[in-house]
């Protein structure tokens, strides 16, 4: 075991895959140039020295180009693992993911594979409302896309080498508060999520959610930044006497329901948390499935936190009021029991 | 546009003060008054300058993330251009926009953008709608080498030339995009040369030489108004610090290259050409810096002074009317 950083096991997985798999290389703006960033959160720094630059492969900033690039690689049978340094910069590719990468496999009745991994960070981080978006609600929706979204050093190394090895597309989302990038590129409010990760070579099922917490009162399920606001909060609850079970999904499609719904079974109670706004987030998705699955074992409606729907706000107040918190999760949680 | 010394002063009070702005925005940042990121025009600053001299106010311009000195140059307010890089309520955007996106209505600048390349089909916005009222009003848009890569340029340079829209496009090359150089990411020379692909005017520029800039955008911004259609203007310039504040720009771009462009410093260049023809003398000089400066400080007392938004009014301006 060696203790890392969500960075770094993000790292170890692309280079574990790179090394296993001729086929797999590296797409994306300013992911292995010379003194250069090694992606924008450091994901892919040094790789370039290792696989050489046209294993790791610098674009100009043109978004939907790369990621057509990787589509028709992945068609051809390569492993691309694309990257955009921001998700919100996706929705420049959006007719290359939705309408292509997506629908290759389906329209083509089968005859066409699209094994690719885009990856994107999400997360409020002061920079402005197109710099801070979560959208893993957006791709949830789109039939044909597996979504990933780890909370943990561990998961994200085992998820990441499950979704190169996946013959299906596959949105990988990472936070930027999570990485613990550092020098130039550290985030501020960065949440401390190294941890231990195996040396030898582990795989994570997509469709297996963690249970964090075990507690009988209430089940929170919460992704992401997310995961680490529940997990202080339930702390905090316990304190009172209120014991919370606490779920991290790890894949969002496909989703695990029953974990969760064993868990609501037993709490008679839940709380969805995501960085995401309100209005058709995941969380709705997941409340209308727990909502039919659990009707005789729920003791109150299903809740959700969520970010307000509105735009990401610049302003510091602003966004610490935008950004769901353990304090609005104790307040969420009271008003359930 | 007959150069009077007047305006050559006025050109260099205009750099200055985007030079002192910026260097304010640095020190700011590092002791995090401001928040978020700072992307820094010093180095650039005769581009805008030049550029939006040969303007009227009316005329339009679409910026970048890297857009206060666009901000400046067109005429926007210093006190609540600070305020809203604070992220305070008397900013222009009311705190909900920040550096990267910041909307000064009033002189009509139409945002700066977190998006690469986005400007470009935006601009074209404001010139259809000068075309269809006849307005003789132009819209310049400003983006850097990055964006010229994006599949938006070829987009919006191709309608606006098919249209002969009064679009004037500056390309700003300051060699990086972020940390990719430009001949990393680009196999032409020039992108003045793709002027040809779309049948429109393609001019390489010193962006470093306001006389240079302002000589090149007065024919270009006269060539749209006069409904010939668009021009490609490439400014070659250099920025001075990293891609934004707290990122020296030192590992990827050579020591030889950095040196060799602060040599050619725009607001210095200018300034030793002022006095050596007598436009102004070192006196005149030092009296037009201490009002900049002057200018700078009240800016950031107006920021710090100012209060922060309600964070409870974060769903205001979703929607219009509110």
């Amino acid at each position: 075991m060696a203790k890392m950083r969500m960075v770094e096991a993000i790292r170890a997985a692309i280079r574990e895959e790179m090394h296993r798999d001729d086929r797999v290389f590296c797409i994306g703006e300013d992911i292995g140039i010379p003194s250069g960033f090694g992606g924008a959160f450091q994901a892919t720094l040094g790789l370039s020295d290792e696989f050489g630059h046209e294993r790791i492969l610098d674009t100009p900033i043109a978004e939907a180009g790369l990621t057509g690039v990787a589509i028709g690689a992945a068609v051809m049978g390569l492993r691309p693992i694309a990257d955009v340094q921001y998700c919100d910069f996706l929705f420049c590719a959006m007719d290359q993911l939705v309408n292509q990468l997506a629908k290759l496999h389906y329209m083509s009745g089968g005859a066409v594979k699209v094994p690719m991994v885009m990856r994107a960070p999400v997360g409020a981080t002061m920079r402005g409302a197109q710099h801070a978006q979560s959208v893993e609600s957006y791709f949830m929706h789109v039939p044909g896309l597996k979504i990933a979204c780890p909370s943990t050093p561990y998961d994200a190394k085992g998820l990441l080498k499950t979704a190169v090895r996946d013959d299906d597309p596959v949105m990988f989302f990472e936070h930027k508060k999570l990485y613990g990038s550092s020098g130039v590129r550290s985030v501020k409010g960065t949440i401390d999520a190294s941890g231990e990760v195996p040396e030898e070579e582990y795989l994570i099922p997509f469709g297996q959610a963690q249970v964090r917490r075990r507690g009988a009162h209430v089940t929170i399920l919460a992704s992401l930044l997310m995961l680490y606001e529940a997990l202080a909060a339930a702390d905090e609850l316990a304190g009172e006497g209120i014991e919370c079970e606490v779920i991290d999904p790890r894949t969002l499609v496909p989703f695990d329901y029953e974990t969760l719904a064993a868990s609501v079974r037993k709490t008679g109670r839940l709380l969805i948390v995501h960085e995401d706004t309100f209005r058709l987030g995941w969380g709705a998705e997941v409340a209308a499935r727990i909502g039919r699955d659990c009707f005789d074992y729920l003791d109150a409606p299903v809740e959700r936190l969520t970010a307000p729907d509105t735009p990401a706000p610049f302003a510091p107040p602003m966004e610490r009021f935008y950004v769901p918190d353990a304090g609005r999760i104790i307040e969420a949680v009271r008003r359930l029991l | 546009m007959k150069v009077t010394d007047q305006i050559k002063i006025s050109l260099f009070r205009t750099m200055l003060r985007i030079r002192q702005f910026e260097m304010a925005v640095r020190e700011h940042f590092q002791k995090t008054d401001i928040p978020g990121f700072a992307h820094l025009y010093v180095g650039e600053e005769a581009v805008a300058t030049g550029l939006c001299a040969v303007l009227n106010p009316d005329d339009y311009v679409t910026s970048t993330h890297r857009g206060h000195g666009h901000c400046i140059a067109k005429g926007a307010d210093l006190n609540r251009l600070m305020a809203e890089l604070w992220g305070r309520k008397t900013g222009y955007c009311k705190g909900r926009g920040g550096s990267m996106h910041v909307y000064a209505r009033e002189v009509n600048l139409l945002g700066t953008s977190g998006i690469v390349g986005a400007g470009l089909p935006l601009s074209l916005g404001p010139a259809i709608h000068a075309k269809l009222n006849k307005s003789g009003q132009v819209s310049v848009c400003f983006f850097g080498d990055g964006a010229a890569n994006n599949g938006t340029f070829h987009e919006s340079i191709n309608l606006a030339a098919v249209q002969k829209l009064p679009v004037v496009f500056v390309c700003e090359n300051n060699l990086y995009a972020t940390v990719t150089a430009v001949h990393e990411s680009t196999k032409t020379e020039n992108f003045a040369d793709r002027a040809a692909g779309y049948g429109i005017p393609g001019v390489i520029v010193d962006g470093n030489d306001v006389m240079d800039v302002l000589e090149k955008a007065d024919k270009a911004v006269a060539r749209a108004r006069s409904g010939k259609g668009p021009t490609l203007l490439e400014c070659k310039t250099y920025r001075h610090f990293g891609h934004y504040v707290g990122e020296p720009g030192t590992a990827y771009r050579p020591q030889e290259e950095r040196n060799e462009w602060a040599k050619r410093d725009p607001i210095r260049m200018f300034c030793t050409h002022l006095v050596e023809n007598g436009t102004i003398d070192p006196e005149g000089i030092e009296a037009i810096e201490h009002e900049v400066e002057k200018e700078i400080v009240e800016a950031v007392e107006f920021a710090g002074n100012s209060p922060l938004p309600d964070p409870q009014t974060v769903a205001q301006h979703v929607w219009s009317g509110q």
